[in-house]
């Protein structure tokens, strides 16, 4: 692996209090290096802006959901092509890219790292498969678990120990890196065309409850010691009013650590979508006082886009409201699934609702160690709109022109046009890097510290911060120049994330029974080998790192 | 004017007046063609004889050129002799004629704009391509010979006019906007339209789902026809006295829609 300085680099490194210092890099063997001999190869980033790689911790790039997204869309694709150069693979890109221009296009922007924000464990193998085949980012898979049927058995019997090592094994089997509760209870219900409205509502055949699922599996996830916290997508998603489940679902979990999900989408006052309201502001607040919540915000992207997600409910609500295709699915013991397409129009006063409430909890939220920079690729639009998105964060003057193009009355029933924050190139760097390798436990990205990762994006300075941030100069993966000038230069496989949790031997057994009697897999069949990986790290848990 | 023919596909969608006017011969030899997978340019298969003004013409053989005049805003393409498939798709202004026939897919999606084929066209003229939900928004598309199948599918606004027979599914699953079909139309013709006109000078079984509701000389058949005959487009002049049966469907949708079906010209009420 070659070396590297870095020289002249103006760096940010929220971590280390680097805030534009001039500062040298040196890479060796993928990594970041106290020092290097005088001889190594020199990068001159005189007058450019270095920040670590981007670290895009909720994101639906790879697995079934995804792939039914990309074919029952072809007319979102076909203008869209991604021609193949001498390096790249050819794709199509549109709100629902291929692999290979996924990793492209995250590459372009300067992203090194990207999670896989929703996978049914029986899709996994899937999705580490499309993974596989998506280059230049390392990844992971978060393993949905929030109506898994063995789940909601254990909870009904009382025995949170054997969710515990049911979670471990599962983890273990689909190589997941992170346990995803999607409308805990409510996709259970959907199976009987319900959903859940309420924290104590029941689940059907199980009787435990939302609050049940929720508070059992954050002291799971403690008890394993896994290295991020849950990450949950809060019942009643999308509708009008659901503020008040938001609060309380976050009230339940007293201090428990917990990453709480798109929640542009859950910060909804009102009744109805006639009386739809703002309240980023109350729940901002409740954030910003408690310190073991963190959050990306999902933020609206006008424009066409395919909505995904296991909330099999809200997609069938979607469809209602638009009435275009929609594709709908029941995973086994697991989860379910809706696919729709969706525009969200600056002129639909929802939807112009939606935007601006995205960005008042950007600009509401104080701490940007604890809020981070997504749009739910694709739900509420692509991944390549970071740019923008970064220039309406930083620019109030951009933010306040982009306001008065969308439904006038947002101006007045939204706080966002007396919004002056203005996020600054550190505050950037820590949404986009530092914040979200921290609330991922990865103690070797997000930073450009020795140890770290050799994950580097190297910017030119532009006051247009959109053009600045959608063109980088260079980017390194794991010390290897991947982009230079806007072009890719190198193709590389990153590497698969997964938590290395214990195989429980003593519940093998109950698993393995129930598996034959009612999955349509072999239990010998479910788990993935890590063989099926291309490239992998396994990242301890604390729960192993006390044990070891 | 075209050197070699080719049995290798070529897109062309670099091929439109809109594009071209103003450009030197160099400039025009010099644009890409996607030949297979690999670019060539367009000097690599065409002469180019004189150059300016907005009217492209191109002799030859041109059944393997794809996308030819595709997304084309204004101007004036000629071919004289066949195109390939997606000639005007997604076209937005200004007219094609084709002197030949063309592919599948002409016109495909268009939104504005003349298309007139002076032969037969294949399949999916002014239709929607797979998984959009709107196909032909605009335009007139005029087609002296036959048509294939599922011409018009998902159409929302415009014309198609077909001199001779139309194959199965014209207008299915059609919004709005009038086909004519002067010959005989194939099997299930309206298929879930939910608005617009069908209609089709031979006799024609529609569907089960669309209801008769009896037989009208049709006023706006005069406008329809003086439309065509302004665009070169042969209607006989005495349908638009004749006597039409109209069916209303498709009951499966929304029932807006109708076929008229010629009942007998000679009849005069």
């Amino acid at each position: 692996m070659p070396t590297l300085r870095i020289t002249n680099g103006r760096v940010f490194d929220p971590s280390r209090k680097l805030r534009g210092d001039i500062s040298d890099l040196c890479i060796k063997d993928g990594k970041i290096v106290e020092s290097l001999p005088g001889d190594a190869p020199v990068l001159d980033a005189k007058n450019l802006i270095v920040f670590p790689g981007g670290v895009d911790i909720h994101s639906h790039i790879a697995g079934p959901k995804v792939n039914i997204g990309r074919a029952l869309r072809p007319e979102d694709h076909r203008h869209d092509p991604v021609p193949r150069t001498k390096i790249r693979r050819s794709g199509t890109g549109g709100s629902v890219p291929s692999v290979f221009a996924t990793g492209y296009r995250y590459a372009e922007m300067g992203y090194t790292t990207v999670m896989e924000a929703a996978v049914p464990p029986i899709g996994a193998r899937h999705a580490h498969e499309e993974l596989n085949d998506t280059p230049m980012f390392d990844k992971g898979i978060y393993t949905l678990m929030g109506s898994n049927e063995f789940v909601l058995k254990y909870i009904r019997e009382k025995r949170p120990d054997k969710v515990r090592d049911f979670v471990s094994w599962l983890l273990r089997a689909t190589r997941g890196y992170a346990i995803k509760l999607v409308n805990p209870g409510g996709v259970e219900n959907w199976k009987y065309g319900q959903d859940v409205t309420g924290l104590d509502d029941l689940v059907n055949d199980f009787d435990v409850t939302p609050r049940q699922i929720l508070t059992t599996m954050a002291w799971v996830n403690e008890e394993l010691g896994l290295p991020h916290t849950i990450h949950l997508h809060c019942n009643n998603l999308g509708v009008p009013g659901n503020y008040s489940l938001t609060l309380e679902t976050m009230k339940a979990f007293e201090k428990q650590r917990v990453h709480l999900t798109h929640m542009q989408f859950h910060c909804y006052g009102g009744k109805s979508w006639a009386g739809f309201s703002t309240k980023a502001a109350e729940i901002a607040e409740y954030i910003n006082s408690h310190p073991n919540f963190t959050l990306d915000v999902g933020q609206i992207i006008f424009g066409d886009t395919t909505t995904m997600t296991a909330d099999g409910p809200w997609q069938y609500r979607l469809h209602g409201l638009n009435h275009r295709k929609w594709y709908n699915a029941d995973v086994e013991l697991e989860s379910s699934c809706g696919v729709v397409p969706y525009v969200f129009k600056e002129n639909n006063y929802v939807n112009a609702m939606q935007w601006a409430i995205g960005l008042e909890l950007f600009l509401l939220v104080r701490d940007p160690w604890r809020i981070y920079l997504t749009t739910d690729h694709p739900n509420g639009g692509s991944f390549i709109f970071y740019p923008h998105i970064i220039r309406m964060l930083m620019d109030r003057e951009y933010r306040q022109d982009c306001l008065k193009k969308v439904h006038p009355r947002v101006l007045r029933d939204t706080a966002l046009q007396h919004l002056d924050r203005e996020y600054t190139l550190e505050e950037i760097c820590i949404i986009t890097r530092s914040g979200p390798a921290r609330a991922l436990g990865l103690r070797h990205k997000g930073h450009l510290g020795p140890g770290a990762d050799a994950d580097v994006a190297i910017y030119k300075e532009d006051s247009n911060r959109e053009a600045m941030f959608e063109g980088p100069i260079y980017v390194l993966k794991g010390g290897e120049l991947v982009l230079k000038d806007g072009e890719i230069v190198k193709h590389v496989f990153g590497r698969t994330l997964f938590v290395d949790t214990p195989e429980p031997a003593e519940l093998l057994g109950e698993i393995r029974d129930d598996f034959e009697k009612y999955y349509t897999v072999q239990f010998d069949n479910y788990s993935l080998p890590v063989e099926a990986l291309r490239s992998y790290q396994p990242v301890a848990t604390r729960a192993k790192a006390r044990t070891s | 004017m075209l050197k070699d023919y080719t049995s290798i596909p070529v897109e062309a969608d670099s091929l439109r007046p809109d594009k071209i006017t103003g450009l030197s011969r160099d400039q025009i030899l010099a644009l890409p063609l996607y030949h297979g997978n690999k670019t060539v340019t367009v000097g690599d298969f065409f002469e180019v004889q004189e150059t300016g003004g907005d009217t492209l013409v191109i002799e030859g053989d041109l059944s393997k050129f794809k996308k030819l005049g595709q997304e084309m805003e204004g101007g004036r393409l000629v071919v004289r002799g066949n195109a390939g498939m997606h000639l005007g798709a997604y076209l937005r202004g200004g007219t094609i004629e084709v002197f030949g026939d063309t592919a599948d897919w002409a016109g495909a999606e268009m939104k504005g704009g003349l298309i007139h084929i002076h032969g037969n066209t294949g399949h999916r003229a002014g239709a929607v391509y797979r998984g959009s939900e709107v196909g032909m928004h605009g335009g007139v598309i005029l087609v002296d010979g036959n048509a294939g199948l599922e011409i018009g599918s998902f159409m929302r606004r415009g014309l198609i006019a077909v001199g001779g027979n139309a194959g199965d599914f014209a207008g299915a699953h059609m919004i709005a906007g009038s086909i004519l079909v002067m010959g005989e139309m194939g099997v299930r013709a309206g298929a879930s339209m939910r608005r617009g006109t069908l209609v089709t000078l031979k006799p024609f079984e529609p569907l089960p789902t669309f209801r008769d509701s009896g037989a009208y000389r049709f006023p706006f058949l005069r406008l329809f026809t003086d439309r065509l005959h302004s665009r070169g487009f042969r209607v006989p002049a005495d349908v638009e006295q004749s006597l039409f049966r109209r069916f209303v469907g498709d009951m499966n949708e929304i029932g807006l829609g109708e076929i008229l079906i010629l009942e007998g010209r000679d009849h005069d009420g």
